[in-house]
């Protein structure tokens, strides 16, 4: 068959329809990777913040405190006593933790809660929330240095199993627990971690 | 029935296990050197030594200290030899006494761990016991004068 005027000219239009087709379709798939980056950045960032509130909450900050010295109480008061973390975080000899603290609650309210290992983090690397922005705590908890020297799923296995981290769920008469509840907190944690982990601006 | 290691000596005690440990000292085995005062771990009165750290018998279960080596004022030394009795009674530091077994079970722990404490390092352990007589400036003088015996037994026997 000869190539007539009139076959090439529809040649012509159907390669430039294809070329539109193709650019339409890698600009969809362009936009759409994207868009689903920006939103597991969204979700991650989210996350964070219904962390940060257990966080932030005294059942939680009370044991994480800026200085040397716990908190106690709803309100997050100096720990009464002149109580010190000491040299490990287990309080100094003679006034340790677990001097007072058991390895579980004593009924009755303003009572010395209690769980296995009651202890602050080791002063060396003291994993501060009291005073932290959102943004300062998750930095703090990603980086092995400021963390504990964990990585993040030591840090997920640490909030999800530590007797320590769930008694706060159970603290006994007279101590509010967290909003949300242990689970939810985990979940959130999680979906944190699994969507890179971001620093919340 | 729960079997107890007091002093070195071996009890079986027919108590619930949540029993606190003061209750099995002082009603079930007849030690009453150690003393109720708040019963919160508020005050110290109870403190006895578990494992050589001082601990607060008023919260603690005796289920906790199970095979565990407790240490009361009674067995603190066989003879109230032990330099901290020895200050306490050279300083006449007792007022009323009532919390003087829980201020000498503390102040033991610090002298076993620190034999030249500072005031700082004196208060720092001894702000948990509460005394309403007010000896505190005796206590501490009394602690100086046995951490002074407990560094001239180390000379002694070095």
């Amino acid at each position: 068959m000869t190539n007539t005027p009139k076959n090439s000219g529809f040649a012509r239009v159907g390669i430039v329809a294809a070329a539109w087709l193709l650019i339409v379709v890698v600009t969809n798939l362009v936009m759409a990777e994207q868009k689903q980056s920006t939103s597991k950045e969204d979700i991650s960032s989210a996350a964070f913040l219904k962390v940060y509130k257990v966080l932030q909450h005294p059942r939680c900050m009370n044991c994480h405190p800026a200085g040397h010295i716990p908190l106690q109480g709803d309100n997050s008061v100096a720990h009464n006593m002149r109580v010190k973390g000491g040299k490990d975080g287990k309080g100094i000899p003679g006034m340790k933790c677990m001097t007072c603290h058991q390895t579980q609650n004593v009924t009755g309210k303003r009572t010395p809660p209690g769980a296995p290992n009651w202890h602050l983090p080791h002063p060396d690397m003291p994993l501060v929330f009291q005073g932290k922005t959102p943004a300062e705590l998750a930095k703090q908890l990603k980086d092995p240095k400021t963390n504990g020297n964990k990585t993040l799923e030591q840090i997920l296995h640490h909030v999800s199993h530590d007797p320590l981290v769930l008694w706060g769920w159970k603290p006994g008469e007279g101590r509010t627990a967290p909003s949300i509840s242990h689970k939810e907190f985990v979940k959130q944690m999680k979906i944190w971690i699994d969507n890179g982990a971001v620093v919340p601006k | 029935m729960v079997q107890l290691k007091i002093n070195q000596k071996k009890y079986e005690i027919e108590a619930d296990k949540s029993m606190p440990l003061l209750w099995a000292l002082r009603d079930k085995v007849g030690l009453n050197g150690t003393k109720f005062g708040c019963g919160v771990a508020q005050c110290g009165a109870c403190t006895v030594h578990v494992d050589g750290e001082a601990v607060r018998s008023c919260v603690t279960p005796i289920s906790a200290v199970e095979g565990k080596e407790i240490t009361t004022i009674e067995g603190l030394s066989p003879d109230l030899s032990h330099p901290l009795q020895q200050a306490w009674i050279a300083e006449d530091v007792p007022q009323c006494g009532y919390c003087q077994s829980g201020q000498i079970m503390s102040a033991a722990v610090l002298l076993k761990h620190n034999d030249q404490p500072t005031d700082e390092d004196i208060n720092d352990v001894m702000t948990g016991n509460i005394c309403r007589c007010g000896t505190y400036n005796r206590i501490r003088r009394a602690i100086h004068q046995a951490a002074k015996t407990v560094r001239k037994q180390k000379e002694d026997n070095s």
